[in-house]
């Protein structure tokens, strides 16, 4: 008999509830916040999204007995007041990008992917983590920048309350274009994989270009130039409405969609690539 | 229980793995012994399914490791101990890999313990030494309790010390019914601390057997003798039908135990001043086999940096 050479299977006598997508979660979590970046580039995301409005509102409130009438009938408080969120922007976009590129660039990713081999799940649960932290700090970037404005705003009179038509939802609005950035951030790093590579990109994609593209001349440059990225994903913080460019809640689904393909072409390729 | 069935893997027009099919059964330490650049990593990351195979699969206790569920209780692995984010303490890297399996943080304090880091497990990863970072992989290796370890080379960078406590380490696992799988290119290393060896050469498997028989067929004895009439014994081996080749000072005698050539000196009177066996070592013998596999030979002295087993190696050929 060969019973003494057959060992009988032995099994873990460890627990475990298995890769649940609130457990990978839960582990994303706990790793989202075990490095130091993240509190970094969260920080700078709010502060200097804050000073950048500090600086527009001051000016704009300093120099106001000046500004032509038909630009005075135009003013938008809430929205100038939503202007520095255009350079936190760039931060949490960093931090997207960062949360996957870094698992890359440190060999993180090897030990990710055996304890939990089910790619999507990984994917899913890390955007799903970050798009919560995205989004609250977002809209703390958002509130606190409409209240340092509309400080300033209010001593010359022109300023917006929290009360008035469309400006909860341009501040909500703020909050879910942060929200936007960081997933843009988070989409691209998915398809590139290396963090300088990625950050430039999106950094391009959401402050570079979009500038570049208000100097396309014709009918299908200013077309171009509506859909880009974040000239699509801000309108959402506007309450005059620009008539040249998309609608806010447009304008946002237009953004969404953007981040989304790039993500969605990330994650085949993160199936299909060797890890 | 690992299993690969006809695993290949192509990177560009290069073969990495090759058809290459074996088991791995639980209980005895495994060696998956080649030299480097054979492809041992890059079958253990088809194993995991972090390296897609061109054809061919991998299969853990008996199903594709994409599919498990508790993939931690199934496998743990130390591939690269630099494979971990430096930022990160040791405790939360663990308490992380913990919670994507839903596996009680408690277990945390056991690896630590087990693995002898429990003062470090506050500090950054990044100031780790290359011991401690295996220690590391181990330990987060061993959370799930799995039923299958995979380590490569894991005494890499290793002390004394740390290599015969992972020895020790894999073979307790191993008796208690675990499988375990562990790469090195060193035979001398496998010798001690594998019971079976899978062998492979440019992707290619050479040899899967246990050590004992892998010893046996393959490393040769030859008798040597010296004598100060080495030339009247070398025409009388001659006569006798052997082959006899000069080594330095020494007649080296194929297909003759140092019996029969004592026998054959004293029937001619000839004096004999030293009979010995010459068994070629086991890195030698590992040589011997993979000596078409190599995937870098190493040149002549002023191309050989970076290859000194094998300069160790006929340095003992020539002694």
């Amino acid at each position: 008999m060969s019973t003494a050479t057959i060992n009988p299977p032995v099994q873990s006598s460890v627990p475990s509830s298995g890769t649940t997508v609130a457990n990978v979660a839960r582990s994303e979590w706990t790793k989202l916040w075990s490095v130091r970046s993240t509190r970094w580039t969260l920080l700078a995301t709010v502060l200097v999204s804050w000073a950048f409005t500090t600086l527009f509102a001051w000016g704009e409130s300093a120099n106001w007995s000046q500004v032509d009438p038909q630009e005075k009938a135009t003013f938008d408080p809430t929205a100038t007041s939503l202007g520095g969120l255009y350079f936190g922007q760039l931060a949490i976009a960093v931090l997207g990008a960062l949360i996957i590129t870094a698992e890359y660039s440190t060999g993180g990713i090897r030990t990710t992917l055996t304890a939990v081999p089910q790619r999507l799940k990984v994917l899913l649960a890390k955007g799903l983590t970050f798009a919560v932290v995205a989004l609250v700090v977002g809209l703390i970037t958002s509130f606190g920048a409409f209240f340092i404005g509309q400080a300033f705003f209010a001593t010359v009179g022109v300023e917006a309350h929290l009360g008035d038509p469309g400006v909860t939802r341009a501040l909500i609005g703020g909050g879910l274009y942060i929200l936007g950035c960081g997933m843009l951030g988070f989409a691209v790093g998915t398809l590139l994989r290396h963090s300088a590579g990625s950050i430039t990109t999106a950094i391009g994609l959401l402050f570079v270009l979009p500038i570049l593209s208000n100097l396309l001349p014709g009918e299908w440059g200013k077309t171009i130039q509506r859909y880009f990225f974040s000239n699509a994903g801000g309108q959402i913080t506007t309450i005059r409405q620009d008539p040249n460019q998309l609608t806010p809640w447009n304008g946002y689904l237009v953004f969404t969609i953007e981040w989304a393909l790039i993500l969605l072409a990330g994650a085949i390729l993160l199936r299909r690539r060797d890890a | 229980m690992l299993e690969a069935h006809g695993l290949t893997k192509r990177y560009g027009d290069k073969v990495a793995v090759d058809d290459l099919s074996f088991t791995v059964q639980p209980g005895v330490v495994t060696g998956f012994l080649g030299p480097n650049g054979a492809g041992k990593s890059t079958t253990m990351r088809l194993i995991l399914g972090l390296d897609r195979p061109d054809s061919g699969e991998a299969l853990v206790n008996g199903r594709r490791f994409a599919s498990a569920r508790n993939p931690m209780q199934e496998v743990g692995a130390l591939l690269d101990a630099k494979d971990v984010h430096g930022g990160r303490t040791a405790q939360a890297h663990l308490v992380a890999l913990c919670q994507s399996n839903g596996i009680s943080t408690s277990r945390v304090g056991e690896v630590l313990e087990m693995t002898g880091l429990r003062e470090v497990a506050k500090k950054r990863i990044r100031g780790f030494s290359l011991g401690m970072s295996q220690r590391l992989g181990i330990a987060a290796a061993m959370l799930g309790d799995p039923r299958v370890l995979m380590f490569d080379e894991p005494v890499n960078g290793l002390d004394p010390e740390g290599i015969i406590w992972i020895r020790q380490f894999m073979q307790t696992l191993a008796a208690r019914g675990r499988t375990v799988f562990v790469s090195s290119h060193l035979m001398s290393e496998m010798s001690i601390t594998a019971e079976h060896l899978i062998v492979i050469g440019r992707g290619k498997l050479l040899a899967d057997m246990s050590t004992a028989d892998f010893i046996a067929e393959n490393s040769t004895a030859r008798t040597r003798v010296r004598s100060p009439q080495g030339e009247q014994l070398a025409e009388a081996l001659a006569a006798d039908g052997a082959r006899v080749t000069t080594v330095d000072s020494y007649l080296e005698v194929d297909g003759r135990t140092t019996d029969q050539v004592g026998d054959i000196a004293a029937a001619k009177g000839l004096t004999v001043h030293e009979l010995f066996t010459q068994r070629s070592s086991l890195e030698e013998a590992f040589m011997e086999m993979t000596r078409d596999s190599v995937e870098y030979h190493a040149g002549s002295a002023d191309g050989a940096a970076g290859s000194d087993e094998q300069a160790l190696v006929s340095a003992r050929t020539e002694r």
